[in-house]
Order: C-alpha cells, then structure tokens, then sequence
C-alpha cells in the first residue's frame, strides 16, 4: 500500500524533521517495513553533504567479522574520496553502517558516485548541497530516533513508510530514492509500475545504474534523465505520466522546489492542503492532520495533476 | 423493458432512464422504506432511539474502534441526536448503523466515513475521505467540504450529498439513491452504473458514466469526455421538477436555473445478456 507524505514551506524554515516525522508515523498503517526523509536544510556554502551506508542493517547481525569488513569498506570509501581530491569537513558516525559527510568537491558528480559505490556494499543514499536523505528499516518515530531527525531545520521535505511488495524489506529498497547523480533531488512514490523493466532496461542502456529491483527506483532516474537532458521539474513530472505506465502518485523535492504528480488513472490516494505559508501533501489527511491539528480545507488532486511549489 | 408491467410508474421511471432492466428468474428486489408512514425499521434488531436524547462524544482521544463502540453504546442507550466532536479525519467512522439516526459529525472524516448505513441522518460539517457512504442502503449524507474518490461507491439507496468538489470514481458501481455534488468531480464518475440517480452541478472528468448499464446523470457544467456507452439523454419536465425538488433540499439550486443541466444515460449498446438465468437457460436448452 505505502504512504507518502510532503510538506513545504514558504516563508522561510520551519522544524521539517519533526513534522515529517509526525506525518509519516501516522501513515505508519499504510506500510511499517521501512520509513525514509528527505529533507533539505540550510544550504551550506561551497559545500555537499554525503549520506551512504556500506552495509545492510541486517548484514550487521549475520556475520561476526562484520564489524571489521564495514570499517575495512568506510578506509575505502576515504580513501576513494582521497583519490579524487574531495575535501571531507567533518564526518558523522549516524549508525554502525550509514554515515553523513560534509564535503567539498567540485568535480564530476557522476563520478565520484559511480567509484564510491564501487566498494562492496556501498551506497550514496544522497548527495546535496541542502538535501539529507536518511532511510532504514521500521516506523518514523524508530528512524527518527535512530538518526536524531527531530531537530531537524529546514525549508522542505518528502517521506515515505513502506508495505513491501515488489522487493525486499532492506535500506536499498525503501525510498526515497536519490535522483543519481544529480544533487538536492529526491524521489517517493506510492504505486505500482508496470512498464518499469522495459524502462529500466532502457536507462541502463544510456549508462544509469540501479541500485535496487524497486520499481519507484526508476522514477528517480527518469527524473534525473529529463533533468540533464534541459526539463524544467514541472515538464518532467508532466511528461511522466504519458511515459511511464501503472498506478503512481509521487513526490519530488529539489533544491528549491516540490513536486507532485499523478497518473491518468487517479487510482493512488493524495490529499493536498495549500496556504500561503504551507503547503502539505500526504496518502491521508491525517497526516496533515498531525501537523495541523485544527479544522482545514483540504482536497484530492485529480488525475494527470501535477504540481510544484517554491520554498 | 420486458418483465415490467405497463404502470404509470414503469412508464414514469423508464422515461428517466431507471428500472428498464427485465427482473426475472433469481433477481431480488428490495426496496427500503424509513419514512414514518412505512414503520420505519428495516431490521428486527434495529435500535429504537430518541430523537430528542442528544449525546456528544469528543473523539480527541479516541480512536476508530472506539468511536464506533461508544457510537454504539449510546444508540443502545436510546440515544437519537449525537454529535461526534473533533473527528480528526480518523478512518471508518460511524459505519454500520442501521437504525435511524440524527449524526452529527463536526469536523473531517477520514477514509470509509459513514459506509454500510441504513437508516441515519448524517451532517458531516469538514471533508470526508475515499469511499464516503459506500454501500448505504438508506438515509441521508451531508457533507458540507469535499470529498475523496469512490464517493458515493455502491450505493443502493438514500441520498450522499456533497457540497464541495469530490475525487475520482464517484459512485462506482451505483446500484440506486441519489448522488448529488455542488462542485466538480473527477474522472470515471459513474462507473459501472446500474441504478439511481447522480447530479453533478460543476463538471467532471473524463470517461463520464463509463459502462453505466443504467441510471441517469445530470451533469451542470462540462465533462473531459463521456465513457464508452454513456450518451446524453433528453431532459423532461419530470427530470427537472426531481431536480429542482432535490437541489432545493440542499440548498445547491443555481441561481441561474437548470437550463444549461444536461442527462446523460446508458446508450444500452453494452448490453450483452440475453434474460435468462442459468438454470431457466438449461430448461429452455
């Protein structure tokens, strides 16, 4: 079933982990495999934050040499940013496998993710300037916990709590997904894709790469391919819904941006509130609900919708 | 129109493009009936409450099964007028009554609001989620935000009404009573119609009355398209004296009359069952 949720606002920051992670606990119903954010922050300057894990959260319990082969994988991975002449700032130990590095780096962003994935089980789960992008296994509240997201500032987010369906229940399936390799952009869906292997197998061919075998991984990429290829974010949610075949609703935030569509069919649930000051989106209203507790008017985007608001 | 006799009724109802379907072999009917005059209860077990006891329930702290079964609790106790205060948009509130009723609900509902009703009155003063008043038998629906998709969905009797905008698929399915939205609705509205009525004061999405196999849908602005077998329909002075009388009760008559309503029915060209139940088909084979 899966939940999304989105949230903007538009006058400034508010306390987006706090919020989103009110959302997404009460969408827990739709889908307690796994929760993920993402949220952007204050944009630093001259700066990107990193977020990648170098292990499952179930790897860390199969294996006593575990502990050793994810500190032997985190050298590499350093040792790989060394090589390209990334600059690391700080480093942030967020669990025993996923960690946040603030970096600078001005080369090819496409290449830098493509040799640090290289090492065995590493993933960047996202890379921006403002975007932090944190998913695991279990409830919001759990990964709020686990990751400190309460304290989190910021101007926009997006979410999501996953029913497992198509694919496993691990961190590389669950969403969001980041748009590879394009910074601040980050993807959740809530769907099922049915033309996504012919796709997929498209995107490979042009030199994309998956990281899972969940089909809302291919939204991420689409939307990264019209992106580089001169799309506006509005075009390429509009013309997803011609391209891409199923029953999907899903969220998009950019730097500056989120995004919302919604396919021919209308068949995914989404209740949108919209004010001057915010604009939430969430499967249901009682999400928006949790954040906004007093009686408001809300209603459902139609089908083949799609919108986007500025922070 | 075979299998029907030729009543004032049949003809009056065939004219507005109802009850045309041959009933025959297995088919059952039942219409029900909660005016006073009638009696009243449809069920042997129904609740016999008092309007004039009025109870209020705060659902704050409450959830969904909880609600219900102090809903319950109350209407047990006889009940008549409750009103649920701060519903939160919780999930599945208020279903399954089948007595009569006076419900008020003040605020939003979540999903299947008020579904598998028979008998209540509900005023429903926030919005209401998917699947609002699904399956309702009899009684009344007011809503007086908007609503989700499937609103309406499988109705058989009384009247959902909306004063807003609802979603995608309103009334999927409907098998009788009247569907009536002050906004727009979105697209497959009137799906699979068998029976009933559906007014549409704004307009509507494409694929209206898509394989409605009967029914009639009044459409008050424009739709993106009409579904396969759905065709306009021509409206006569009993379509518009319902009209007027429904819309009045509701306070949706636009103030500029219902010249520029249309009727969209069933083109019928779906249609491919002969009248014949299986087993009547075996004697007659």
């Amino acid at each position: 079933m899966c939940g999304i949720a989105g949230l903007i606002h538009r006058n400034g920051s508010g306390n987006i982990g706090q919020e989103m992670t009110q959302m997404l606990q009460s969408l827990k119903h739709r889908g307690p495999d796994s929760t993920g954010y993402a949220i952007n922050g204050t944009p630093g300057r001259n700066e990107h934050i990193m977020r990648f894990k170098v292990a499952e959260q179930e790897d860390m319990a199969k294996s006593f040499d575990i502990i050793d082969e994810v500190k032997r994988r985190r050298a590499k991975v350093e040792e790989r940013l060394a090589t390209l002449g990334v600059q690391i700032i700080d480093k942030e130990d967020v669990t025993e496998y996923a960690f946040r590095y603030r970096i600078q780096y001005d080369g090819d962003m496409k290449k830098l993710a493509d040799y640090v994935e290289d090492v065995e089980g590493t993933e960047i789960l996202s890379m921006g300037n403002a975007l932090e992008l944190i998913k695991d296994l279990g409830d919001a509240a759990r990964v709020a916990e686990q990751y400190d997201l309460r304290k989190f500032k910021g101007t926009h987010g997006i979410g999501h709590t996953r029913m497992a369906t198509e694919s496993d229940v691990d961190i590389r399936s669950a969403h969001p997904y980041w748009a590879y390799p394009y910074n601040d952009i980050a993807v959740v869906h809530n769907g099922q894709l049915t033309n996504y292997w012919m796709m997929r197998r498209e995107f490979e061919r042009r030199g994309h790469r998956f990281m899972s075998n969940c089909d809302s991984e291919l939204l991420a990429v689409y939307t990264a391919y019209n992106l580089e290829h001169g799309a506006t974010l509005e075009d390429s949610l509009r013309q997803s819904i011609q391209d891409i075949d199923g029953v999907f609703t899903y969220l998009v935030s950019t730097k500056d941006s989120l995004g919302m569509a919604k396919d021919t069919m209308a068949a995914k649930p989404m209740v949108l509130y919209e004010s001057d000051d915010l604009v939430a989106l969430a499967s249901e209203e009682v999400a928006i609900r949790s954040v906004i507790p007093h009686e408001i008017d809300t209603w459902d985007p139609y089908d083949e919708e799609v919108r986007v608001w500025r922070a | 129109m075979a299998g029907l006799t030729t009543t004032k009724q049949a003809h009056v109802s065939h004219d507005m493009g109802m009850h045309t379907e041959a009933l025959r072999g297995k088919t059952q009917q039942r219409f029900f009936d909660v005016t006073e005059e009638a009696g009243g209860y449809s069920y042997p077990d129904a609740l016999d409450v008092d309007f004039n006891k009025r109870a209020e329930l705060d659902c704050e702290k409450l959830d969904s099964k909880q609600i219900n079964a102090q809903l319950r609790d109350l209407m047990k106790r006889g009940y008549g007028t409750i009103v649920l205060q701060n519903p939160g948009s919780k999930h599945s509130l208020a279903v399954g009554i089948l007595n009569r009723l006076n419900l008020y609900i003040e605020g939003s509902c979540g999903y299947f609001a008020v579904g598998l009703l028979d008998g209540p009155n509900v005023k429903i003063k926030g919005r209401v989620g998917w699947a609002c008043g699904e399956n309702m038998l009899s009684g009344t629906i007011l809503i007086e935000k908007n609503a989700g998709s499937q609103f309406g969905a499988a109705l058989r009797g009384g009247d959902i009404v909306c004063k807003g905008s609802v979603g995608s698929r309103t009334g999927i399915d409907q098998k009788g009573g009247n569907i009536i939205v002050g906004g727009d609705t979105g697209s497959f509205s009137g799906f699979m119609m068998q029976r009933g009525r559906m007014v549409i004061c704004g307009n509507a999405g494409k694929n209206l009355g898509d394989s409605m196999y009967d029914g009639t849908i009044y459409l008050g602005g424009e739709a993106r398209s009409l579904g396969v077998d759905a065709v306009p329909g021509e409206m006569t002075d009993l379509d518009r004296e319902w009209l007027t009388r429904k819309l009045k009760l509701y306070g949706l008559y636009p103030a500029q009359g219902l010249g520029h309503f249309k009727k969209i029915v069933a083109g019928k060209q779906l249609w491919n069952y002969d009248n014949l139940e299986p087993g009547e088909k075996k004697l007659v084979l």
